[in-house]
């Protein structure tokens, strides 16, 4: 017994570092360890099977003289700055229509839960289904309005518009859901006096609604970025970055790269690129936000 | 009092008073009307592909390869009893199980005391990684660890999903009981410690039952994530410990497209993580935007 109260009185002692130290060690091991042996991978020859040969930033040269690089950086920049502001826009809207009480608004907000969570593969099946050029029921709606028949995800040119429609359903519910927790705390005082001083509806959302939640819509905007860049699912069940490449997205590149052509030193020197692009814009975007504070 | 004589023709009488006010109400009631509208055709927007896909399952082959969508049709559950039964869809169901109660468990044990002491120690420095892991694509980590797996022949076990899904859960419940354990009132501790206790003993005897809300909700949150998972599966998986989101998708990389069996397994695969959702949904969005938003 004495063992065991000396022993509780190391770790009172160590609190702070032993709480946390498990943690800190699987996060090592798991998170930052692989990260900084990406950076050692991509300066190797490294096609998995055969004795890795350690060749510099040959890599890296290779990617950047390389059209399907820049063929990847295209599409996802092109997906993310599709998807971000519609996603943000309609999000905003849903979030003002939906900011004020109807009967059932709590089964509404449990709707809006399910896209997000509903698992990609199936998601991404069941639109691929939708999208089918001759089956696919969003065909058969475009007729109905009166609308020529489209070719969706099987068309280069239309591709990741297609995909961004995916993506805008399935992410614009939890931008919505951002900003209806912000709209919440924009007080409704505020609202009455805009009223009494004879301000359009237009103007009170111009002048009071905008500025009480801009944060929130940056926190929205980063958020939506960060996980734009890296969408893989979606993209690579619905099309496997097809037709061609039209739809090749870095990191569906570097899969490809990676687990189809088996070349792990060059995949980890996209990955790295690919890194830096979430992170240069994550930093830009978050110096907005303190622009915006 | 009169009113002037000049002013009497330009008043309202009661005529148009009334008729004035009917108009404003129709406008508020035209108004209210074109609201609920929009906020209908969103909801529409929102469920129909769950519609669609639970209408797929529902139809058989000759329906679901109709030019002309078949709105109303006689239900089958052939398409289940195919799933189920010819695909070895148990199987992968358990192998999905198997993997996500390990990684949430195993994320609980190693997250919640770092949560803690993240959140009574102050250590934003922990907090700052955490949340670097969540900018970093998990393909990043795949490279490697598909190279370790390999040389330590551990593609295709438990072990090696476990891990790797470990990845998404433990930043997971870290970062949502941070707040939790926030919120438990130090004075609390503090009374335990003059009681005598450890501080081992008052986290485990009376921090962490007061934030079982917080528990369960990071818990299932963890699970939902390690049962949605599909690109580490994809890779790292195999016969033995294939889970059902690679299952499905290899069901339509090989073989002709069974449409019906599609739509039954993408039901299947939903519906546990839709029953999930509906005991935590408070939780959800703060656990989707790493605490950005409370619930």
């Amino acid at each position: 017994m004495p063992l065991v109260k000396r022993a509780m009185e190391v770790f009172d002692r160590h609190a702070p570092l032993l709480f946390p130290l498990p943690a800190l060690i699987a996060i090592v091991l798991l998170i930052v360890g692989p990260v900084v042996a990406n950076f050692v991978i991509s300066t190797y020859g490294w096609s998995i099977g055969r004795p890795p040969a350690f060749i510099g930033l040959d890599n890296f040269a290779e990617a950047l003289s390389g059209r399907r690089f820049w063929n990847g950086i295209r599409a996802t920049l092109y997906f993310t700055g599709l998807a971000v502001p519609i996603q943000v826009a309609l999000g905003l809207g849903i979030a003002v229509l939906f900011h004020r009480n109807f009967p059932g608004k709590g089964l509404v907000r449990t709707v809006m839960l399910l896209p997000m969570v509903a698992t990609p593969v199936a998601i991404a099946l069941i639109w691929a289904l939708m999208f089918d050029p001759s089956l696919g029921v969003l065909n058969y709606f475009l007729e109905t309005v009166g609308l020529p028949r489209s070719l969706w995800v099987a068309d280069s040119s239309i591709v990741v518009p297609s995909l961004v429609m995916v993506d805008v359903w399935q992410w614009t519910p939890m931008v919505a859901l951002i900003l209806l927790a912000a709209l919440q705390g924009v007080p409704q005082e505020f609202y009455e006096a805009a009223e009494i001083d004879g301000a359009s509806g237009m103007q009170a959302f111009r002048f009071i609604t905008l500025p009480t939640i801009r944060g929130a819509i940056v926190v929205a905007l980063i958020l939506r970025s960060i996980d734009a860049l890296k969408t893989f699912d979606l993209i690579y069940v619905i099309t496997a970055g097809g037709p061609g490449t039209a739809s090749e997205t870095l990191n569906v590149y570097a899969f490809k790269a990676g687990f189809e052509f088996f070349r792990a030193g060059y995949a980890a020197s996209l990955l790295i690129f690919l890194l830096f692009l979430v992170l240069g814009i994550a930093m830009f975007l978050n110096l907005l936000r303190s622009r915006v504070r | 009092m009169n009113p002037a004589p000049g002013a009497a023709t330009r008043l309202p009488t009661q005529a148009s008073l009334d008729r004035r006010a009917l108009r404003a109400k129709r406008a508020r009631v035209m108004k209210r009307i074109g609201v609920i509208a929009l906020i209908v055709l969103v909801l529409l927007i929102m469920l129909f592909p769950f519609y669609w896909m639970i209408l797929t399952s529902l139809r058989n082959q000759v329906a679901n390869t109709s030019p002309v969508p078949v709105w109303i049709f006689e239900p089958t559950f052939e398409n289940y009893r195919n799933v189920i039964a010819e695909n070895d869809f148990l199987r992968f169901t358990w192998n999905s199980f198997v993997i996500a109660s390990l990684s949430t468990l195993i994320g609980l044990v190693l997250g919640l005391p770092a949560a803690y002491s993240i959140a009574r120690y102050k250590q934003h420095g922990l907090a700052l990684a955490i949340l670097i892991a969540r900018l970093t694509p998990y393909i990043t980590y795949l490279v490697p660890w598909y190279i370790a797996f390999r040389s330590l022949r551990l593609i295709d076990t438990y072990l090696a999903l476990t891990m790797t899904h470990l990845i998404v859960g433990m930043p997971l419940i870290i970062w949502i009981m941070i707040s939790f354990f926030e919120e438990v009132p130090i004075e609390l501790e503090q009374a335990a410690y003059v009681d005598g206790a450890s501080k081992l003993g008052t986290f485990l005897r009376i921090v962490l039952p007061l934030s079982m809300p917080g528990v369960v909700a990071a818990s299932i949150l963890a699970f939902i994530f390690s049962w949605n998972q599909f690109l580490f599966s994809l890779v790292l998986s195999g016969p033995n410990t294939k889970p059902v989101p690679v299952a499905v998708f290899n069901f339509i990389s090989y073989g002709s497209i069974d449409f019906g069996g599609l739509g039954a397994a993408a039901v299947l695969i939903t519906l546990p993580v839709v029953v999930l959702t509906l005991l935590i949904q408070r939780y959800i969005v703060s656990g989707l935007t790493m605490g950005a938003v409370k619930g």
